[in-house]
């Protein structure tokens, strides 16, 4: 019993109600008849598809950066790997493995520029970061405009030049993960690729931090001096954890946009870090601690949250009111882990 | 004389440690009082209770009462304090830089006048009658001598000693001031700056106002007070007028406690004080508040050094240099061969382990296991601990588990499992956690810092014994720093005395009080001299 | 020497700016009465807002993306005036008196949470922005006609829930104040002065001077260098804080008033989302910074911030050929520039707090 409450304290009040909420939406679905089976199955394909993003917060935090509100850096080094993959006209799996690679190679001195940069406004990472992250999505916008991308599909029908504002992959590396092995019994289906890429990247990220390097992440975000003391050279701890979360990111907007099944370009990846935010910190993540764990879980929660919100709340409510929860829960909980008391002082 | 204030009984603990127990300090108007006592002895405790500062409240308030003039108070708030009559020079300067000396003398007791909104919206918009408080902060600086100073020049880039002095001018602006409390005031200052500020001070006695000085330097205190109060390790040890003691017995009684003396073990065989293990040379350590300014000795393999002496002199930046957590020059040979200053890792690699004095702040990972504690240093700087999985070397959990229970068993941590948070444990059990730390990385030689500082007399002799089992078994070198000299007499074999960041004297621990007190004070070349 | 290299250091910003705004015209090669007329437009329009930053700057809190709270008030206040079926001086008098209301009460809130989160102000209150734009638009897209009354059905959506996409000002509130009192200038009188909203600036500027002045802007200076100082001094550091909010968002919901009766339409759910984003970036090109800010700084900031929003797509279609370039780079300005500040901003704190561990 004591076990119980003492488990229940430690989950958050947001957390909590959230979970509540999500559990009334599941009653509401059976009271008013939605199809629950179908619904899961779009659960699973969007925890999959977000959640690599949401594990690039996982560095970051453990380093003591907090959660990387620079995620379109990062996103922008995996548009660019796409971009290139398709149009040198990769498709299937060779088209998406090419993109995760280009993906990687692009976030790779990206993250360090950005490192270098949060290195030096130590204590103002998050804001700093954002506004980055704007910053990068507005001038890549003009890029977008005038880089050579030349492939039919890609460019403007009227004029031949400049990226359209969404392409499809449907020719190209769409849904390569979710097909792989993918199961189906009768309406519910399972994007079986998707949730393993997602496993092994976390399985990945997990054991990175058994590593020294790992290790020296954590140490260096727990207790700075700790890690000075330990011989861990913590700018370069910091550093590791940012190049890594936006490598993260990279790889993760081609899992989501393969799933999607759309590349979004221009403003589209401007917003992108704060669900992923919220999803970490809904799962039990604070500013400065966070687990594998928390990723899987908040992910589950959040967008089973969203899927189930769609269709169960257009049946007592008009429209899409999705959206707007999405904004309340996300930045609610985000305003949560800001406001919340530090754990006493050092 | 009516008394103007009394501390009865006050008894204050942070997190479970208590930091004071059953002060009583009284005070007469135009006296001064001084206040003295080892960093951590509970000193800048009791003025803050005094002074009603916030971090007394948020940290669950205090027990024992106050007597301001014959009447109880409640003092919960600075304003409180401020309101009574009770001014505070603050050891870290409380002036805001961007404004004015006049605007800091009068702050939050400006001068305002009515306006025509103020009469709609209230008070807070009335507008700052500036000229007024020109002439008010004037006269203040004129008060402390500072007649040459212009009051409306903003305080940043003001010399600290201007500094200081405008902090004072504030205070005596304070029409109603009756207490001056003056926290470490002569700290920052030279040696002719700080005559200049003693008279002032012997000045506001004169008029009326008591004064509780507090400072570590002893000359002062003798110089300026009427009486003094003597706090060791939150204790009231000794008090009285200032014609009963003189700089040895202040110094003795700050640090001094009862020389238990130890059966210590023998060691196999005797050290050989030509096998220096570390010489150091000239060791300059850049670390606030404890300024290393020159400090050599030769270190004896095998040897346990003790590192003695008055809070603020350096004994603490000793360690803190040679272990690389302070920018430090000078240099420094181990086992003969040059030593690396200014690099944890160098350190580390060489076998030289520091434990910090900061146990919270340094030496711990407060929210991670007990058996991470005690294994990530040495999985970090040695690789220890690992194992490999496909092409991925990662830390192995058995093995750090079966360590981990290894040291639990011999220190006696008690935790519930090595998997437990440091947090949850008490200061003691923190303390033997970060011990299984330092030998888990097999040290040459052990720079221990503090070791007994808020830990419990059991685990205190525990931690003792360790330390002495460790250097006879395994031959381990250790360097203790500490504020305790009876602790370093109790198993040192010999003890350096730091006095103004400068060796002052290495003495045996079979020497006098008399001897410690003097070397502590900075007192015993000059006796020596003196005596010849 | 030295001391102009600092000057021209400390002021890097509008320097550049004004670098890229004289290039811009120069290339989009722009009529120069058409950019005045615009200027001032803009001036009237904009200034109220970014002046209704100045006070938490000076209070300590950073650049109060908040705003956008402020400007919530504003809107809904109009709304309701509307409902009500006011117009004219009266139902912008009653706007703003709701305004306000609505506005103390938001920013009495945001001060206590600004409180809860110290030293992490900014992002705090920009995510307070987007949490507050969630809850406004489940209130005027979904409570709106269903929960609560509104009678103007001509302003709801079909169905009767819920505001349309934009809301008409003309014959209401459009050009209420600007109509007062025009002063026509120029070629055939093509430039305009809308002296009252101008005038309301000017008062505007004065109360901020003066509230500096002032006890309660002493306290906010004071607070504004070193929280902790101040509190032992006996400053209630939490309700000057407070004050400041309050103060910020209820100037911010008066001058999102101005601005859409310049406007005279109502975007329901963007007109406010960008005001604080350009609110801001205005005010850093003038020169200010994260904690330091003058009514100057956001003249200036207006004048050239905006000067490079009118200019920069004809620009870009100079240069490119594509005016989209031009807009994606104003974009850009207005982003890079405040990552800019605030980077300067993490840098200086870094120093300062070096400075304070060497003591």
């Amino acid at each position: 019993m004591n076990d119980r409450t003492a488990l229940l304290k430690k989950i958050d009040i947001p957390t909590l109600i959230i979970v509540l909420f999500l559990v009334g939406l599941f009653v509401l679905a059976f009271i008013t008849g939605v199809a629950v089976p179908p619904l899961i199955g779009d659960s699973l394909r969007r925890i999959g598809m977000n959640g690599v993003l949401v594990l690039a917060m996982v560095p970051t935090i453990r380093s003591g950066i907090g959660p990387n509100f620079g995620l379109p850096i990062g996103i922008i080094g995996g548009l660019l790997g796409a971009l290139i993959s398709m149009q040198l006209g990769l498709v299937g799996f060779v088209g998406f493995w090419v993109a995760i690679l280009l993906a990687v190679v692009f976030c790779l001195p990206l993250g360090l520029g950005y490192s270098w940069i949060l290195e030096k406004v130590r204590g103002q990472e998050m804001m700093v970061g954002t506004y980055l992250g704007y910053s990068i999505v507005a001038f890549m916008s003009i890029m977008w405009l005038l880089l050579p991308f030349s492939s039919p599909d890609m460019v403007w029908a009227i004029g031949g030049k400049g990226l359209r504002y969404t392409l499809t992959l449907n020719d190209y590396f769409g849904s390569v993960l979710n097909d792989f092995m993918k199961i189906k019994i009768g309406s519910f289906e399972v994007p079986t690729g998707l949730l393993l890429f997602f496993a092994g990247t976390c399985v990945l990220v997990y054991l990175f931090f058994k590593t020294r390097i790992g290790l020296a992440i954590d140490l260096t975000g727990q207790n700075e001096k700790y890690a000075i003391s330990s011989g861990v050279n913590t700018k370069k701890a910091r550093q590791v954890a940012v190049i890594f979360s936006t490598v993260l990111a990279g790889i993760g907007i081609i899992i989501y946009a393969q799933s999607y099944g759309f590349l979004q370009l221009y403003r589209a990846p401007l917003y992108m870090a704060f669900p992923a935010v919220a999803c970490i910190l809904i799962g039990g993540a604070s500013l400065n601690r966070a687990t594998i764990t928390n990723v899987i879980v908040g992910t589950t929660i959040f967008q089973t949250l969203l899927t189930i919100a769609l269709p169960v709340l257009s049946q007592v409510a008009r429209g899409d009111i999705t959206e707007v929860l999405r904004m309340i829960i996300s930045n609610g909980m985000i305003l949560y882990a800001l406001s919340r008391a530090p754990k006493e002082a050092t | 004389m009516e008394k103007i204030l009394e501390m009865r009984n006050i008894c204050k603990s942070y997190y479970g440690n208590q930091v004071l127990t059953n002060v009583n300090l009284d005070l007469f108007p135009g006296e001064i009082h001084s206040l003295v006592g080892e960093n951590g002895s509970g000193k800048s405790t009791l003025m803050n209770i005094l002074f009603g500062m916030p971090v007394i409240q948020n940290t669950g308030g205090f027990e024992g009462e106050i007597i301001f003039e014959g009447k109880p108070v409640i003092i919960d708030s600075p304003r409180k304090a401020m309101e009574l009559g009770i001014g505070m020079v603050h050891q870290e300067f409380m002036l805001l830089p961007g404004f004015t000396i006049t605007e800091n003398i009068k702050l939050n007791r400006e001068i305002t006048k009515k306006n025509f909104l103020s009469r709609i919206f209230g008070k807070s918009l009335e507008t700052l009658d500036i000229p007024r408080m020109r002439k008010d902060a004037r006269k203040a600086l004129d008060t402390v001598g500072m007649t040459t100073l212009d009051e409306w020049i903003p305080v940043a880039g003001l010399p600290v000693a201007y500094k200081q002095f405008v902090e004072i001018a504030r205070e005596i602006d304070k029409k109603n001031l009756k207490i001056l409390v003056l926290d470490e005031p002569t700290a920052v200052l030279s040696e002719s700056e700080v005559k200049g500020f003693l008279e002032v001070v012997r000045f506001l006695s004169k008029e009326g106002i008591a004064i509780l000085f507090i400072s570590h330097r002893l000359s002062e205190v003798l110089e300026v007070s009427d009486r003094v109060t003597i706090l060791r390790d939150g204790f009231v040890v000794d008090h009285g007028p200032i014609s009963s003691f003189n700089a040895i017995s202040i110094a003795e009684k700050m640090v001094g406690r009862k020389v238990e003396i130890l059966e210590l073990p023998k060691r196999g065989k005797n050290l050989d004080e030509t096998d220096v293990i570390m010489s150091i040379n000239d060791l300059h350590v850049l670390m606030p508040g404890e300024m290393v300014k020159g400090f050599d000795i030769d270190i004896i393999r095998g040897e346990i050094l003790g590192i003695g002496g008055l809070a603020g002199q350096g004994k603490l930046g000793i360690a803190n240099g040679i272990a690389g957590l302070f920018p430090s020059n000078g240099s420094v040979y181990f086992e003969d061969e040059p030593f690396q200053l200014n690099n944890p890792g160098f350190a580390l690699n060489k076998g030289i382990v520091y434990l910090s004095e900061d146990r919270r702040g340094v030496g711990l990972l407060l929210d991670e296991s007990v058996e991470i504690n005690i294994t990530a240093t040495a999985i970090q700087a040695y690789g220890e601990f690992m194992k490999w999985l496909l092409f991925l070397k990662i830390y192995d959990k058995k093995a750090i588990r079966q360590h981990a229970i290894k040291m639990i068993k011999e220190l006696d941590i008690r935790c519930k499992s090595p998997s437990q948070p440091v947090r949850r444990l008490s200061g003691g059990n923190q303390q033997k956690v970060c011990l299984a730390r330092a030998f888990t990385l097999k040290p040459k030689i052990l720079f221990v810092s503090e070791p007994t500082r808020g830990i419990d007399v059991g685990a205190k002799k525990l931690v003792l014994d360790y330390l002495v089992k460790m250097n006879r078994e395994k031959g381990i070198t250790i360097v203790m720093t500490s504020s305790e000299l009876a602790e370093l007499r109790s198993i040192c074999d010999r003890i350096a005395i730091v006095s103004e960041g400068k060796p002052s004297a290495i003495l045996k621990p079979t020497d006098s009080d008399a001897e410690f007190g003097m070397a502590m004070a900075g007192k015993f070349q000059e006796v020596i001299m003196g005596e010849r | 020497m030295v001391k102009i290299k600092n000057i021209l250091l400390s002021n890097i910003v509008p320097i550049v700016f004004v670098v890229l705004c004289v290039s811009a015209i120069i290339i989009a090669d722009i009529p120069i009465n058409f950019l005045v007329v615009e200027i001032i437009t803009r001036i009237t329009r904009n200034s109220f807002l970014v002046l209704s930053l100045l006070i938490p700057v000076v209070a300590g809190l950073g650049l109060n993306f908040g705003i956008v709270l402020g400007a919530m008030a504003g809107q809904a206040a109009m709304f309701f005036a509307i409902d009500w079926g006011m117009s004219g001086v009266t139902g912008l008098i009653i706007s703003c008196l709701l305004a306000t209301v609505i506005a103390i009460l938001l920013g009495f809130l945001s001060g206590l949470l600004l409180n809860r989160a110290k030293g992490k102000e900014m992002i705090t209150s920009m995510i307070l922005g987007f949490f507050a734009n969630g809850v406004y638009q489940l209130f005027f897209l979904f409570f709106i006609g269903s929960i609560i009354p509104f009678s103007t059905k001509t302003m709801l959506l079909p169905d009767g829930v819920g505001l349309r996409n934009t809301v008409d000002l003309w014959g209401t509130l459009e050009g209420v104040l600007n109509n007062i009192w025009i002063i026509r200038m120029g070629q055939y009188g093509m430039i305009r002065l809308y002296m009252v909203p101008l005038i309301i600036i000017i008062v505007l500027c004065l109360f901020i001077f003066f509230l500096f002045k002032t006890k309660l802007g002493q306290d906010m200076r004071a607070v504004g260098q070193d929280m902790y100082s101040s509190e032992v001094a006996g400053i209630d550091v939490d309700k000057v804080r407070i004050i400041a909010v309050i103060l910020s968002t209820v100037l911010a919901a008066i001058g999102q008033i101005i601005y859409l009766q310049d406007i005279g339409t109502i975007n329901t759910y963007n007109s406010h989302e960008q005001v604080g984003l350009f609110s801001i970036a205005a005010l850093l090109v003038g020169g200010a910074t994260t904690r330091k800010a003058s009514i100057w700084n956001a003249i200036i900031g207006v004048i050239l911030f905006h000067t490079l929003f009118i200019v920069a797509p004809s620009a870009g279609n100079k240069l490119f050929g594509q005016p989209q370039i031009g807009e994606y780079f104003r974009e850009f300005i207005a982003y890079a520039v405040i990552a800019f500040a605030l980077a300067m901003h993490g840098l200086e704190t870094k120093k300062s707090m070096a400075i304070q561990k060497a003591k």
